[in-house]
């Protein structure tokens, strides 16, 4: 069809590269990856403090200030630090986005391999409540969480978490169920492999692709519903930096200072950007069938 | 494919079961009671028979499987309860505020695919070209850049630049005077309708991609028949079909994104209804717009789960789908 479906055959014989090896040569895996580190290292900055003013420090004197030497991307309504605030608001994003996909990842995996492997009742059971909460749009699942937990920086890590746990225990059940009926599954079994040991060793590995896959979506869309519970008042709290908070209290100031709400708001659509243009290579490179087939 | 229609209505019974489950457990998972909460600082000032007797008027002092049979048969009529802030009956604000919150979807939903069927269409025919390439990168847009931001960017823009403030004003209904009321609500639907073009955009490029190179399609093409023919009759048709599954995936989203468009552009619709029952600790009004909006994305999936199975000839009526 074109031509990386013609340089297939050729490439089948030689040992594939590592699967790092070739996102690096995949377009939008690279440009996602950048994206990413760039994300990352902002978050860290923040998190050792070193940002170019205290994120909440107000310069009485220097308010609405636009970009300028002494403040790289302007100031706000109370004189902070613009950047410095986008630095810290990275660092509290990117702490709400890995906790919360890990612990979905950490319970989502187990229950749908757990699901899986038993079958059964088990996996009735496990599904049809999975069923349940997939039966909600996910922002109005988060806000029932943050109804019962009230609004504040963990307890959204806590309701991005319910939300993402369903999603993953069905991405690690699908690929358990093909491989339960594999035949190194039944050999390892065999040889008097204990169940435990099958899971781990055999079952586990072989549903990793797809998991990592989604744990790079699942990062981009815990950093957006962050950004929009807290747009909404009901995720992290003021006076904390938050990039939708930030878009969210300088809206009615946009027209007299635009810096405002353009730098927050490049700053979420690049991190999302890069999140899932990540997703989309390593789908590239982990998945073997869409190898040849890149028109999307 | 009555036995059908039928099996896929029961199915969905357990499930809308579970979902009132869930949403009366949450309400009962706050801690403290409903009381304290609702009442806050104030609630320290209650004597114990104040106290008691509003847990009487709550139900509170039932057991708790006894308070969700009250609720849930009284859901069923209608009832949903009294809005503590607003004085009124749950059912009545809701029915108040949700065909705001309909006619935004709908909008939306029209505009998302009269933009992303097309766009989608043209990017395939055309693939690899500039056109393509401009089609990918604002499917792209879409994808990465949320509600909210793409509407604060829209007011922004109007306002600057045309000195146009589109929240600005009361409301008005469509019945009342149609003009300003689409005036009102056509950049909200834009707002909500970019993200929704978009995963339309990607779906409906890809999947015509992957028809356009089946046999058929070949065999159409050495008939002789013109390549528009070979596209709208032929391939256009078979492409459609995990569009319009898309469209029932995303209505969730839709759903969502209206709590935060209607926030935005300060349309009194539901989404907003229940954002500020949720700040202001309204908790029978939250409960029963939850259960109103789950039950409604349910029944949309169960509509789009039929009319799935009515399109594609390929799924059969009588074997269900595991």
């Amino acid at each position: 069809m074109n031509a990386t479906a013609l340089s297939l055959p050729t490439e089948a014989p030689t040992r594939r590269p590592g699967a790092f090896r070739r996102l690096l040569t995949n377009l939008s895996g690279m440009v996602g990856l950048l994206l990413v580190a760039c994300y990352l290292l902002f978050g860290l900055l923040g998190a050792l403090g070193a940002t170019p003013y205290p994120p909440n420090e107000q310069h009485a004197r220097d308010r609405l200030q636009p970009p300028s030497a002494a403040y790289l991307l302007g100031t706000d309504l109370f004189g902070r630090d613009l950047a410095s605030r986008l630095i810290a608001g990275a660092t509290n994003s990117l702490r709400v986005a890995v906790t919360s996909v890990a612990l979905a990842g950490l319970a989502g995996t187990l229950l749908g391999i757990v699901a899986g492997f038993a079958g059964g009742w088990v996996d009735t059971l496990l599904m049809r409540v999975m069923d349940v909460f997939f039966a909600f749009p996910t922002l109005l699942l988060a806000l029932v969480v943050v109804t019962v937990l009230g609004p504040g920086l963990e307890n959204a890590i806590i309701a991005i978490a319910i939300v993402y746990t369903p999603i993953f225990a069905r991405v690690a059940r699908a690929p358990v169920l093909a491989v339960k009926q594999m035949e190194f599954v039944t050999a390892a079994r065999c040889i008097g492999s204990s169940a435990i040991r099958v899971l781990l060793r055999h079952v586990l590995p072989n549903t990793l692709a797809p998991l990592i896959v989604q744990i790079s979506l699942a990062l981009s869309w815990s950093l957006l519903t962050e950004a929009g519970l807290s747009f909404l008042g009901l995720g992290t709290v003021p006076p904390m930096a938050s990039w939708g908070v930030m878009l969210n209290e300088h809206r009615a100031l946009a027209e007299n200072a635009p810096w405002l709400i353009i730098y927050p708001g490049l700053a979420i659509a690049l991190a999302v950007l890069g999140f899932n243009l990540l997703g989309d290579g390593l789908r590239d490179v982990l998945d073997p069938r869409v190898q040849g087939r890149r028109g999307r | 494919m009555r036995r059908y229609l039928i099996q896929r209505v029961l199915a969905f019974l357990p499930i809308l079961i579970g979902v009132s489950l869930l949403v009366f457990m949450a309400i009962r998972l706050i801690p403290g009671d409903v009381i304290t909460a609702t009442l806050g600082t104030e609630a320290g000032m209650l004597t114990d028979t104040q106290r008691e007797s509003l847990r009487r008027y709550y139900g509170l002092d039932r057991p708790v499987s006894e308070q969700y049979v009250n609720w849930i048969t009284r859901a069923v009529v209608g009832d949903l309860g009294i809005s503590t802030r607003h004085g009124k009956p749950v059912t009545e604000l809701i029915a108040e505020r949700f065909p705001v919150t309909l006619q935004l979807a709908l909008m939306a939903v029209t505009l998302g695919l009269l933009v992303g069927v097309p766009l989608g269409i043209i990017a395939a025919v055309r693939y690899n070209s500039i056109l393509d390439l401009l089609v990918r990168l604002l499917a792209l847009a879409g994808l990465v850049m949320p509600g909210f931001l793409v509407g604060t960017l829209i007011i922004f823009v109007l306002s600057t630049v045309f000195g146009f403030l589109p929240n600005a004003g009361n409301f008005a209904r469509f019945n009342e005077n149609p003009g300003l009321n689409l005036q009102q609500m056509i950049f909200p639907a834009i707002t909500l309708g970019f993200a929704f073009s978009a995963s339309i955009m990607r779906m409906t490029r890809s999947s015509m991609l992957e028809v356009l190179g089946e046999d058929y399609v070949r065999t159409a093409r050495s008939k002789g028949l013109r390549e528009r023919q070979v596209v709208t009759r032929h391939a256009l048709r078979n492409a459609l079909i995990p569009v319009v599954t898309l469209v029932g995936v995303e209505m969730g989203y839709l759903l969502g994104g209206t709590f935060i468009i209607e926030t935005l552009f300060s349309l009194p619709g539901l989404g907003r209804l229940l954002i500020n029952a949720i700040s202001q600790r309204d908790y029978a009004l939250v409960q029963g717009a939850t259960l109103f909006i789950a039950f409604t994305f349910v029944l949309i999936n169960l509509v789009i789960d039929l009319l799935y199975a009515a399109v594609d000839p390929r799924i059969s009526y009588e074997r269900n789908r595991a």
